[in-house]
């Protein structure tokens, strides 16, 4: 890639007949952007107090204002390009501020409201016969560690496979097409896995057979992509020189690969498992048709419906009973549940890779 | 080898499973319109509302990746780096459950003003929505979700940019502008534009999020804040399936062949342009 960077001032040439005042330009402060910070807050704050805003527009008014600010104070000493620069750096640092805000604000309201639930109930109890108050989501948890497992179970033997398949051995078209298709399968909408676990087991058990397992396969269809994908770069980066030492000592193919490539590559890819599974866990919409909801606990997955965190979440959201707060409590701790599940298997993940990544030394 | 047959079984299974619809005569499809008909508002709030999030997240994901890689201090960088790709994992239905509580009651104020004082666009038409579940909240939602996932893929990009040609350009006397438009940004373009296709691909597929947030009416508009708002795909499927038997099951079936084909193709066309990248990148 060619990099054009600006023709530098032709500096050899004589002089030219304009007039500079002298060779550096003045520059601002280092306290400028804080110093026009400070102002625009205020600023901002005196017109907010006499308009009556709230404290969105407060903050766009800051932001704007610190902007205009320091881009026309920094033209004035500094010259265009200079002010671009800054007026850029601002609003670079509002955008992400800005990107923030609602993120911040998803992790807060979530854990806020479901906290009102996180007790021992919530996590000993099912929704068997209960109305209105007290329950809990401890079939949800079970069904979701039951079907997250399965996928897993599944997902991985297959996703394993085919990265070994892709690095050891896959070569040419056939290769090629099947990293396409992986890299592909990735952004598969998971409501269409779900659709065809259903219609697969609908063929093969007859319509409506909706269970756990269903849930599942829908799950792993998910799942085997991004296993594949992170196995495949992890397998990917054992160096050569193991390889070809076994060989050389006479090591058949597909022992050098159980011995030797799946042991150095073990701690990468049971990472990138664990983030798959993270991924995987919170998947509402393929559990949502595939496997169903109930209130009681079951927790055979190859009968009947079975009631999983995120469905729990949106049942007890999309319809409440009676007395509706009790139902909103108990989605708004679900919800909190999950998201600690998959920040626990993020951060697992994480340290696996701490814990066993600098053996190959690179 | 199995992946292939994986592939090919989804949309095998599917496409069987959809074949009743497509036969069936048209009084039996829900909305007595034949399958386009039925299918055609959907597909459209799925665009709609996918490339309004786009529009939306993509150029605040190039500007917080261009913060996170050259703007933030290298402590604080690598901290948010681990908090966008925790983000990322965050399930959606805690977006969806958030957009309803949260988002929704605040962006009733902010219709009602584009409503009266831009109300000439088409898109700010009005009346407002007294809910606000609305079109334009689900694009924000959506555009939350797929922010994470588009600054992660750009930000490993920027990262990439030969430290040589940073240096260089700075080196000439560039200003830090001047640097990321010369430098960072043509070596990066691709993959903003691949990471941009994968958060529509996502956008496009998503389902929870928008199930809970939009209140679907069907038909075609587009006024992003009244309370008429065409449905999404993934969202119709996943409202209507626990309650539908027959011949309506199998068009929701059909109606997520249409999904799959559409992700599938921006999927693809975000591969192969990555991958020309990759070609590229070699030779440099």
């Amino acid at each position: 890639m060619s990099t054009t960077t600006s023709p530098p001032p032709p500096t050899e040439s004589v002089e030219p007949p304009r007039e500079t005042k002298s060779l550096v330009r003045g520059t601002l402060p280092r306290w400028a952007p804080w110093g026009v910070l400070a102002a625009a807050i205020v600023i901002s704050a005196l017109a907010v107090s006499l308009f009556g805003f709230g404290v969105a527009p407060f903050v766009l008014l800051t932001a704007v204002l610190h902007t205009a600010g320091i881009a026309a104070w920094s033209r004035w000493v500094e010259g265009g390009r200079k002010a671009a620069d800054r007026s850029f750096t601002a609003v670079v640092t509002s955008a992400f501020l800005l990107a923030l805000t609602p993120l911040i604000s998803v992790v807060v309201t979530v854990i806020s409201k479901g906290m009102d639930r996180f007790d021992a109930r919530f996590f000993t109890y099912s929704m068997r016969g209960v109305v209105g108050e007290g329950g809990g989501a401890y079939h949800a948890i079970m069904g979701t560690l039951i079907t997250s497992g399965l996928a897993a179970l599944m997902s991985v033997p297959i996703g394993l496979a085919t990265a070994i398949y892709l690095v050891e051995y896959g070569q040419g078209k056939l290769a090629r097409a099947i990293t396409f298709f992986v890299d592909v399968m990735t952004g598969i909408p998971s409501i269409v896995a779900g659709l065809f676990a259903y219609a697969l087991f609908a063929l093969v058990f007859g319509p409506g057979t909706v269970n756990g397992f269903a849930g599942a396969v829908a799950l792993s269809v998910l799942m085997i992509p991004i296993v594949v994908r992170s196995s495949e770069e992890m397998l990917k980066i054992v160096p050569d020189d193991l390889r070809e030492a076994a060989f050389a000592l006479g090591t058949p193919k597909w022992k050098v690969i159980l011995r030797v490539v799946l042991p150095t590559a073990v701690a990468g890819i049971s990472t990138g498992v664990t983030l798959a599974l993270a991924r995987v866990v919170g998947e509402t919409a393929p559990l949502l048709i595939a496997t169903g909801a109930t209130g009681s606990t079951n927790l055979n997955p190859f009968s009947g419906q079975m009631a999983t965190l995120s469905v729990f979440s949106y049942y007890e959201y999309a319809s409440p009973g009676v007395p509706f707060e009790p139902s909103l409590d108990r989605a708004w701790t679900a919800a909190l549940t999950l998201m600690l599940i998959v920040m626990v298997l993020n951060l697992a993940a994480r340290s696996i890779s701490l814990l066993f990544a600098p053996k190959a030394g690179r | 080898m199995l992946i292939l047959v994986v592939l090919a079984g989804v949309a095998a299974f599917l496409l069987v499973e959809a074949w009743p619809s497509f036969v069936a005569p048209a009084e039996e499809i829900p909305g007595e319109g034949g399958l386009v008909l039925y299918i055609w508002p959907l597909v459209f709030g799925t665009l709609l509302s996918a490339v309004l999030a786009l529009v939306i997240a993509a150029p605040l994901a190039v500007l917080i990746a261009l913060f996170i890689t050259h703007y933030a201090p290298r402590k604080l960088a690598q901290l948010l780096g681990y908090v966008v790709d925790l983000l990322a994992a965050v399930p959606s239905i805690i977006y969806g459950l958030w957009g309803f509580t949260v988002l929704a009651p605040a962006t009733r104020g902010p219709a009602e003003w584009l409503s009266e004082n831009l109300g000439f666009i088409p898109l700010f038409a009005g009346p407002p929505s007294t809910t606000g579940r609305t079109m334009l909240t689900a694009g924000l939602v959506l555009a939350v979700m797929i922010l994470p996932i588009i600054t992660a893929v750009i930000r490993e990009a920027f990262l990439q940019t030969p430290k040589l040609h940073e240096e260089a350009s700075l080196a000439l006397g560039a200003t830090r502008l001047e640097m990321i438009r010369l430098a960072v940004l043509p070596f990066g373009s691709s993959s903003i534009i691949s990471g941009s296709m994968l958060g529509l691909g996502r956008a496009l597929g998503e389902t929870m999020a928008v199930a809970i947030v939009l209140s679907a009416s069907g038909g075609v508009t587009f006024n992003l804040i009244s309370s008429g708002n065409p449905a999404t795909i993934a969202a119709n499927i996943a409202l209507e399936f626990p309650e539908s038997s027959g011949v309506a099951i199998d068009t929701l079936i059909a109606s997520g062949l249409v999904l799959f084909a559409i992700t599938l193709v921006v999927n693809m066309i975000a591969r192969a342009v990555i991958n020309r990248r990759t070609d590229f990148s070699g030779a440099s």
